[in-house]
């Protein structure tokens, strides 16, 4: 019998621990099938970072690097520069990237330093149980803005795409979803886009994938994708923020 | 033989680079060295000194207490050092700049006006290397041509007109008489 | 001698650790070690290497910590507020066995402090400084030329034992220059970096750098395992020097405090006065076996503790020395450095049977 679908190899055995509906999942498929793909398994090393995906070096079969909180960007910098012909990515979410490691994503950024970086967005610290993050929508309430997020007092969310979007470093940034099934391949696509231009040398790549935390949102997976679409979109353009690639330029 | 030179003045007057030269000379003879130069935020204009010591024996601690020899290059230097040179000691005074006389009548003072002598000869900024002639000189702590011999060690065989100035007032101080 | 230079401490560091294979430096700026950082700046780049001055003290030991795991001779320089920022990352780097060097050139504290030589950090590196059950073998050189010869030790240590190590030395050991051999390096055989991520090449299992480990009992297996290292690397590793031992007092110090010690010793032996000399080079591990010799012959004797800072090494002396003889404690901190007179005086009061 024909087989038409079947765990990607850069995908390990390991059960993902993540919540049913959490969006991780697909991600950390995409970026395996994308793996695969490249054929590139053998000379990737992943960085994992903290929060919920802390345990990622579990789920890929590449070479990992556990990085601390919100430093995955100059781990990846390390390794990048000891090994300048390997693919070395780093998958963080928003505290970690936008929140203790803004400083660390910017300066990869701004150095255009050769790495890939999947960011997940899903406007929550996960991991710890809910609490407001850089990326928290105004008036969304989280276990750290139990009244709404007060943008008066509490700050405003961070673009990321559209900040790291300003340097020159950055080569390649695309914002995507991870919502229904077009976006999903939208967003390997950009994904698949962001290794290759680390592939072809071009510099810092990152693709913002807008996600769900059913969970600590509070809601079903189902209700949690339409709260996706009405709030986090509109507020989180999926778009190409910057793209410096040959194919970017014709475009 | 034990040297603890003190060289001291405003930065940029190549206080270090003084001491450098002793320091060179000394391990080129073979002895044992120190220098150990004073650091702050100040750059350009800021106070500087050097403690350099050329020894037979291990030198243990690098910091001079009693200083055998006393370079300096500005008016201040003298007010902090002058008491640091053990009687009989010697005191090198650019007397271009520093117009007070030294008080103490245990040591034995040099007047030298490097800086007006290093103007008037378009040496430019080499006032502390006439100044070093004489210190090498009145010390005796090497003979003119173990100095010249680390001077060509020292300045790049790219830049012979450095060497040459540098040579220049060298010889200028050693030769000084008062 | 023609194969002797004159160089400053901080650029020695910096050529010795090149000359041990060190390509990869990630520094940022900070008084008084700031020539290692130009040193590597002007040499990487001439012979493949890479220097990298990152965002913050945060981002270059996390680079160190990438570089590292990623299997290369790796280094990061500091003094002391950029080090207290780097602890997070030397935990980690402990936690993960990653091998690197990091280099502390401490200046006066606490705080922004100042930027004099101290030997305040004393307690910060050899007491953990980060979170954590981990150790950092500390070495502490008091000449330029040992702070050759020590850093290419420290990269074999590192190695050996899978540990970052830290070369601790002060703003005057950083900033003074003396000659300096750099010795052929004898190549000793190390283990093979199996376990760095270099990419699989799809010819072997995934290597994991990781020092998360969520469940109880495998954790503490780790950290058991680690710590049958840190007893080898006591055994292998500890490193002091001694000057008559059998005197009834005698001093102990490290680094450039111990040179000073020195002159201390020769002024009391003209006034008549036998004073010796334990100087640990390696502050982590500890010289107990050097205190262990100097009591062998059962006299009761006094120690004198001198340091830049209030007290710190003494706390290990006293452990050393357990009871069985007078530990006394001479320090100047803030960037003071003490001088041999001040030392002498302490030696008069314990001679002359201070309490």
């Amino acid at each position: 019998m024909e087989k038409v679908f079947e765990r990607p190899h850069a995908l390990s055995e390991t059960v993902f621990h993540y919540c049913p509906g959490c969006t991780h999942g697909i991600v950390h498929r995409l970026v395996a099938e994308v793996i695969d793909e490249l054929g590139i398994e053998g000379k990737t090393i992943g960085v994992a970072p903290v929060g919920c995906s802390v345990m990622a070096y579990n789920y890929f079969e590449c070479d990992m690097q556990e990085a601390a909180h919100g430093r995955a960007p100059a781990v990846a910098t390390g390794i990048k520069r000891v090994h300048p012909d390997k693919v070395v990515f780093t998958y963080q979410g928003d505290g970690d990237l936008a929140a203790i490691g803004t400083a660390e994503t910017v300066h990869a950024a701004a150095r255009g330093e050769n790495i890939t970086i999947i960011f997940i967005n899903n406007a929550i610290y996960g991991m710890t149980g809910g609490q407001m993050a850089p990326t928290t929508l105004p008036g969304q309430v989280t276990q750290t803005s139990p009244y709404g997020r007060d943008p008066k007092t509490q700050g405003n969310p961070i673009r990321v795409s559209e900040m790291l979007a300003t340097l020159d470093g950055a080569a390649y940034i695309e914002r995507v979803s991870v919502d229904c099934v077009k976006n999903i391949r939208a967003a390997k696509a950009a994904i698949k886009k962001a290794f290759q231009t680390q592939i072809d040398g071009k510099g810092f790549s990152l693709v913002e994938v807008v996600s769900t935390c059913p969970t600590n949102w509070g809601m079903s997976p189902v209700e949690a994708m339409d709260w996706l679409r009405d709030n986090m979109l509109p507020h989180y353009k999926p778009g190409v923020y910057k793209d410096t690639t040959e194919s970017g330029k014709e475009e | 033989m034990r040297h603890d030179i003190i060289f001291a003045g405003f930065g940029g007057q190549g206080i270090l680079f003084s001491g450098k030269v002793i320091a060179y000379a000394g391990m080129n003879e073979n002895k044992n060295v120190s220098h150990l130069p004073s650091y702050g935020p100040e750059m350009r204009g800021g106070t500087a000194n050097c403690h350099v010591i050329v020894a037979d024996e291990e030198i243990a601690s690098p910091i001079i207490v009693d200083a055998t020899s006393l370079v300096v290059m500005n008016g201040p230097s003298l007010e902090k050092f002058e008491n640091s040179v053990v009687p009989g000691g010697k005191i090198f005074v650019d007397s271009a700049l520093i117009s007070r006389k030294v008080e103490r009548t245990d040591v034995d003072e040099y007047r030298i006006p490097a800086t007006k002598m290093a103007h008037d000869m378009g040496l430019g900024k080499l006032a502390n290397m006439i100044i070093l002639g004489k210190v090498v000189k009145e010390t005796g702590i090497f003979t003119f041509e173990q100095l010249e011999g680390a001077m060509k060690k020292m300045v790049p065989a790219s830049r012979p007109e450095l060497l040459e100035n540098n040579m220049k007032a060298l010889k200028a101080g050693y030769d000084y008489a008062e | 001698m023609s194969d002797k230079v004159l160089m400053k401490g901080n650029e020695a560091l910096a050529e010795a650790a090149i000359r041990a294979g060190c390509r990869h430096f990630f520094g940022y700026p900070i008084t008084p070690q700031t020539e290692v950082s130009a040193y590597m700046a002007k040499k990487m780049p001439k012979i493949g290497g890479v220097f990298l001055q990152a965002e913050s003290e945060v981002a270059a030991i996390n680079m160190v910590y990438g570089a590292g795991g990623a299997g290369a001779r790796v280094m990061t320089s500091s003094s002391s507020p950029g080090i207290s920022l780097k602890q997070e990352g030397i935990s980690y780097i402990a936690g993960a066995d990653v091998p690197c060097v990091i280099v502390n050139i401490v200046r006066g504290g606490p705080g922004l402090g100042g930027i004099q030589p101290a030997q305040s950090d004393y307690f910060q590196a050899v007491k953990g400084g980060g979170h954590g059950d981990y150790h950092l073998p500390v070495l502490a050189p008091s000449s330029i030329q040992e702070m050759v010869d020590l850093t290419s030790d420290a990269f074999d240590i590192a190695d050996r034992y899978r540990t970052p190590v830290m070369i601790m030395g002060d703003g005057m050991l950083g900033q003074m220059m003396e000659p300096v051999e750099f010795k052929e390096s004898q190549q000793v055989a190390l283990p093979e970096k199996d376990w760095a991520t270099t990419g699989t090449g799809m010819k072997r299992k995934k290597n994991i750098i990781n020092s998360l480990f969520l469940t109880p009992n495998e954790l503490e297996a780790l950290v058991l395992e680690r710590q049958k290292r840190y007893e080898q690397i006591a055994a292998n590793e500890t490193r002091y020097d001694m000057v008559d031992p059998e005197a009834d007092i005698i001093l102990v110090a490290y680094g450039t405090t111990s040179r000073i010690a020195r002159t201390a010793i020769a002024m009391a032996k003209e006034q008549g006065l036998r004073v010796g000399l334990i100087r640990p080079i390696t502050l982590w591990p500890f010289p107990f076996e050097a205190f262990e010799k100097s009591l062998a012959d059962g006299k009761r004797k006094a120690f004198l503790s001198v340091e830049m800072s209030t007290g710190q090494m003494v706390e290990d002396v006293r452990l050393a020395v357990n009871g069985r003889a007078d530990v006394h404690f001479f320090g100047r901190t803030g960037g003071m450095v003490p001088t041999p007179a001040e030392i002498l005086e302490q030696i008069k009061l314990i001679a002359g049977g201070n309490k």
